[in-house]
């Protein structure tokens, strides 16, 4: 097979590099931007890694991201894997993972302990179920910011896709491991088939 | 209360979970539901809408509801074990993919497998939002909140926490 796209070295250039982050750093990053990451540790990922500390260019951190997305798992948490392994190998990716989950994990652990204490109380009941109808509204805001550009695009397949999966877990409420072993494949061979027909 | 599940159970559970939930936490949701609630009674409809709510609130990635789950089921011991499962396999599996791919560059794979998933993680976000919303007992009043936070967090650019701290004002002033 040929290969069409020549691989593109991308000269490297280490005088506007900043020193590569040691273990102690990566953790306290993760953990100050998981800290901030209410309802979302993405932009502070961001802001941190490219906009203050300059660990990496734009372009970079959409890349690293990208490939954080299509694999399996929290997104955020992947990122900081793929991220800590890239600067300190196996011992910056636990760094950088234990600090993005370990102090909100506490955080999160003693509010279990409240809710199994006071979880029957009529006040808090009001409180949570009220944040719970504001958080459901939360997740179909982003269904939609997700929807428009697969709209706009009008793929009959991906569109067709998304509503059988719709149907098949949150109406029929099929074991979701089945639905996507059959989802999946179909949908990589759907899109590899359409791209290469359009290229 | 239904009897404790094993830890085991648990681990299990979760591990196969992390490497299914594509597109995020928010994805797998209706897995963890059926999983938790309707199959294991672990925890009622009421607690895992409440489960939802906390781990919205709180800092830190929304995976973190599994924690609380965890907690639900089986204590301490449980919150800790829920987390690792769900965190542990797909992050080992992040680590080995992106040692190997390192700077991805010329292969069209990652780019068709993203484009190829999109449409389901969105199918399966929309079917988290249905269960959560058709598991509590909703009012009239409790739908135009959600149904106003999914407009005002599409349109504008308010912080989901705001909307948060007033759900839970409005339910505190016993509106919805």
């Amino acid at each position: 097979m040929a290969l069409i796209d020549a691989p593109e070295r991308e000269a490297e250039d280490a005088a506007a590099a900043p020193a590569a982050p040691g273990l102690g750093e990566l953790f306290v990053a993760f953990a100050k931007m998981s800290l901030a990451g209410f309802g979302g540790v993405l932009v502070w990922a961001r802001r941190v890694i490219v906009d203050q500390r300059r660990w990496m260019t734009a372009d970079e951190f959409n890349e690293t991201f990208a490939l954080c997305h299509f694999l399996p798992g929290p997104n955020i948490v992947n990122l900081s894997v793929v991220f800590g392994s890239r600067f300190r190998g196996i011992p910056g990716a636990i760094a950088a993972f234990a600090g993005l989950l370990g102090p909100p994990l506490l955080i999160v652990t003693l509010l279990a302990v409240l809710y199994a204490h006071y979880g029957e109380l009529e006040t808090l009941r009001r409180i949570l179920a009220g944040v719970s109808y504001a958080a459901i509204g939360l997740l179909f805001a982003v269904v939609f910011r997700m929807l428009m550009p697969l709209l706009r695009k009008r793929d009959p397949v991906a569109i067709g896709l998304l509503v059988a999966v719709f149907v098949a877990v949150g109406v029929l409420r099929l074991p979701m491991p089945w639905v996507l072993a059959v989802a999946v494949p179909f949908s990589i061979a759907a899109t590899y088939l359409l791209r290469r027909r359009t290229a | 209360m239904t009897g404790a599940p094993s830890l085991g159970g648990l681990v299990a559970t979760f591990s196969t979970m992390s490497l299914f939930a594509i597109g995020g936490a928010n994805a797998a949701l209706p897995e963890i539901h059926r999983v938790a609630v309707t199959l294991n009674h672990w925890l009622t409809e009421q607690q895992f809408a409440d489960a939802f709510a906390i781990a919205q609130l709180s800092p830190g990635p929304n995976v973190l509801i599994v924690t609380l789950i965890g907690y639900q089921a089986a204590g301490l011991a449980g919150a800790l074990v829920a987390t690792v499962g769900m965190c542990g396999p797909s992050a080992t599996l992040a680590y080995l993919v992106g040692r190997l791919l390192g700077r991805a560059g010329q292969s069209p794979w990652p780019g068709i497998i993203q484009a190829a998933l999109v449409p389901l993680s969105i199918g399966l976000m929309a079917a988290s939002g249905l269960i959560l919303a058709l598991g509590s007992d909703r009012s009239v009043a409790a739908m135009a909140l959600t149904a106003t936070v999914a407009v005002l967090a599409a349109v504008t650019r308010v912080s989901p926490l705001w909307l948060l701290l007033a759900g839970g004002v409005l339910g505190f002033a016993g509106v919805v």
